[in-house]
């Protein structure tokens, strides 16, 4: 990540990371949500859900830094994020 | 990696606990900006840990007005125009209840620009969100009291030569207490007002500019919602406390966004508890929940 300037805890920042969950079914294509990541993680796919639209499909696994912008600014209640730690921590609680 | 844990997780859209999921998906076109204004007020309600059974929203008749029948709150969907009477009704009933109006340019000032001007006059306790799209867009796109001058709409198709109406400062003239701008792109800022604004006594109006793709950008070949998305985040200027005289939207001019007002003022309901205090003295058990000397 580039840094304007270096913050002074820097070995103590942890970058979150998220996790992208995609509703293809609710998506309606508007392609808020990949003109908008700010990290680019997201790109419309070539594939059609039921209603004819294309849905976003994640480029970059690992890459999403967990902001919600997606999530926010998504009109149609499609897309969403997840901490991985509290997916994980998800999963471990219920195995 | 989305793989790894996915079959384990629940698969469940955060806004779900708020949202009627029966009446999802909305009926709102693709690259409409209002399901992103519904986000952001269940995200303001959400952090603002509110009790959600202690809020009523109301809405009018339009694109917007569906909003009240998609949320999962006390709701009301009211006759055209009349989103605030209602409110203002419910919340002199209830004035235990936080009341929001969600509807639209057409619905607020044009055939409801009288409700909206009294009641901000008389400084009620509601919370107000205006969405203007500049446009009637669930009749088709007739023009309407904030369509910029020389936008065409099915009803001006040469072009519009009306004056439009300046939002904010129609209603912090009339006496709102609350008075901001955003557009359906600045979601946290946005997002930050509607939590300024429920946590405001008194009548808080925010006007949010929201993409019509289907009528206002197709007719004026703008392209689509994300277009409209593009041209905000190129056009729009923030100026807190800015003249509002200033804020005039012209026809993909730059728009001047922010918080313009935010100032205290006895509402209607200690006015109304101050006015007979002063009659009737302690004859005159204040009305609701107050000790009847708030507004002093």
């Amino acid at each position: 990540m580039k840094f304007w300037r270096t913050p002074l805890d820097i070995d103590q920042l942890k970058i979150p990371k998220g996790d992208v969950h995609i509703l293809e079914e609710r998506c309606k294509g508007c392609g808020f949500c990949v003109e908008y990541c700010p990290k680019g993680v997201l790109k419309l796919s070539d594939k059609f859900n039921s209603k004819g639209y294309h849905p976003p499909v994640v480029i970059k696994p690992g890459e999403c830094v967990n902001c919600d912008l997606c999530e926010m600014i998504c009109p149609d209640f499609a897309i969403f994020c997840l901490r991985v730690e509290e997916v994980n921590k998800e999963v471990a609680s219920e195995s | 990696m989305s793989t790894s844990v996915e079959p384990a997780v629940k698969k469940e859209h955060p806004m779900e606990k708020i949202l009627r999921m029966d009446r999802i998906p909305h009926i709102w076109c693709p690259t409409c900006g209002l399901g992103t204004v519904v986000t952001a007020l269940a995200t303001a309600l959400d952090e603002s840990e509110i009790d959600l059974n202690k809020v009523a929203i109301v809405s009018g008749i339009g694109c917007t007005g569906r909003v009240a029948g998609y949320m999962k709150l006390d709701s009301f969907h009211t006759t055209h125009g009349r989103a605030i009477p209602f409110a203002f009704g419910m919340h002199v009933a209830r004035p235990d209840l936080k009341t929001i109006v969600f509807s639209g340019d057409g619905d607020l000032v044009s055939i409801g620009g009288n409700h909206l001007i009294h009641t901000a006059r008389r400084n009620a306790d509601l919370m107000v969100i205006c969405v203007n799209n500049f446009i009637y867009a669930m009749t088709g796109g007739q023009v309407a009291p904030t369509t910029p001058i020389t936008a065409k709409s099915s009803t001006s198709p040469f072009g519009n030569f009306e004056h439009p109406f300046n939002l904010p400062l129609l209603a912090a003239s009339s006496g709102a207490v609350y008075v901001a701008r955003w557009t359906a792109l600045h979601i946290r800022r946005l997002t930050k007002a509607f939590k300024e604004a429920l946590n405001k006594r008194g009548f808080s109006f925010v006007e949010v500019i929201a993409p019509c793709s289907t009528l206002y950008a197709r007719r004026n070949k703008l392209g689509t919602g994300l277009d409209l998305m593009k041209f905000y985040h190129d056009n729009c200027v923030i100026k807190h406390g800015c003249d509002l005289k200033e804020v005039d939207i012209d026809y993909q001019s730059k728009i001047i966004v922010g918080k313009f007002v935010d100032i205290e003022k006895p509402t209607y309901i200690d006015c109304l508890n101050k006015g007979y205090k002063q009659v009737f003295g302690d004859k005159y058990k204040p009305y609701g929940g107050g000790d009847g000397n708030n507004g002093n």
